[in-house]
């Protein structure tokens, strides 16, 4: 009986993963899984490890990348900002040094510590994390709430390249929205960015 | 004398205009790519005649968008005579595309058209362009009159590249 019942949960479970959408990642409204990264400082970084903060703001990001880069210090301003309101930014390198050798985990270091990155930059090596979320590109930005759960997808602002030309700050508006208990509008936005750099099969 | 010289001057500025239009159909006689809204590059994205449109979105700044430019480039040589345009649309920095765009197409002279979409809050186009587009470069889109296919991804060869043309028309090579 008890072997029947182990069968049939397999049966199901294995059912239950050819129904969910095969990738994409989440969706609005999805609850993120926690992940167990290593940052720039040699410490794993879970965000469970983050005490009464009130959401998350997880930037796929790089060095190499030109896009990254003209967005670099909107993302340490962001930081600055919000992180004292509970709300940090967790960056993630999801490309592979081996496709972008401007990303490799050394030149992650010295770029954190020349620009004196103020929040976590961390390495997703095994690139299991950015198919979880569904990042495409970099920079990518999904913001969750203080119960992972997805809240904002998409781009920084409209303008990548001029940030003094900006109209629309779409994570900082996402971030205020749930400051005030109101869900993002918009909650999904495009961005041109670097495709990220998979490792080949 | 003052007359030769002024028509020599003058014969040789039509020579050089013509064969930078030679080289680059692309360039404007000031040596400038043609630069569009998306308004202005909607036109290129959809028809209503015979021929299949192939629209690759690049940029110099992108590693695999530059690797696979000479694809693109051999699929315009192949359909050379055919109801077929390929279009390489940059989307390259404003403030990059006399110091980085312009110096790279000189010197790769490419033989495709190549426009430059100048357009903010990439929100609005992007969807515009495909619905399912998240925005990442290279990115390609084919269409005749009445189908439409989109690729969120790069060519790693020109066999790939052709075998997603080779449904909408044949190709010479």
């Amino acid at each position: 009986m008890n072997k029947f019942i182990k069968i049939s949960l397999f049966a199901a479970c294995v059912a239950l993963s050819f129904t969910l959408p095969k990738s994409g990642g989440y969706q609005i409204g999805d609850t993120a899984e926690d992940f167990n990264l290593k940052n720039v400082d040699g410490k794993m970084v879970a965000l469970k490890d983050y005490n009464n903060v009130k959401g998350y703001i997880v930037v796929f990001t790089c060095n190499g990348c030109p896009y990254a880069q003209a967005y670099e210090q909107r993302i340490i301003n962001l930081h600055n900002k919000y992180a004292s309101q509970g709300y940090p930014v967790i960056a993630i390198n999801p490309n592979d040094p081996n496709l972008a050798s401007a990303d490799s985990y050394d030149k992650m270091q010295s770029r954190a510590k020349q620009k004196k990155y103020p929040y976590v930059y961390l390495i997703d090596e095994k690139q299991e994390i950015f198919p979880k979320f569904g990042a495409t590109r970099t920079p990518h930005v999904f913001v969750l709430d203080k119960n992972k759960v997805v809240k904002y997808i998409g781009g920084i602002d409209d303008n990548a390249d001029d940030a003094s030309a900006v109209t629309i700050k779409y994570v900082e508006n996402a971030i205020e929205s749930l400051k005030v208990g109101k869900n993002p509008e918009p909650s999904l936005t495009k961005a041109v960015g670097c495709s990220i750099k998979k490792k080949r099969v | 004398m003052k007359g030769i010289i002024t028509t020599i001057f003058f014969i040789s500025i039509s020579i050089n205009v013509f064969a930078k239009n030679m080289h680059n159909q692309y360039l404007k006689k000031d040596s400038t790519p043609t630069l569009l809204t998306f308004k202005q590059l909607e036109p290129y994205l959809t028809t209503n005649s015979d021929s299949v449109f192939i629209i690759n979105f690049w940029a110099t700044w992108c590693g695999p968008c530059v690797a696979e430019l000479p694809y693109f480039e051999k699929l315009t040589a192949d359909l050379k005579g055919q109801k077929a345009k390929v279009v390489l649309v940059s989307l390259d920095f404003k403030s990059h595309i006399q110091t980085k765009l312009l110096p790279f197409l000189k010197k790769r002279r490419l033989q495709s058209e190549v426009v430059v979409l100048v357009e903010k809050n990439p929100n609005d186009w992007i969807p515009k362009v495909h619905e399912e587009w998240s925005g990442s470069i290279p990115a390609t889109l084919i269409f005749d009159k009445n189908k439409r296919q989109f690729y969120e991804q790069s060519f790693e060869k020109y066999k790939d590249l052709k075998e997603i043309v080779s449904p909408f028309i044949p190709i010479n090579n």
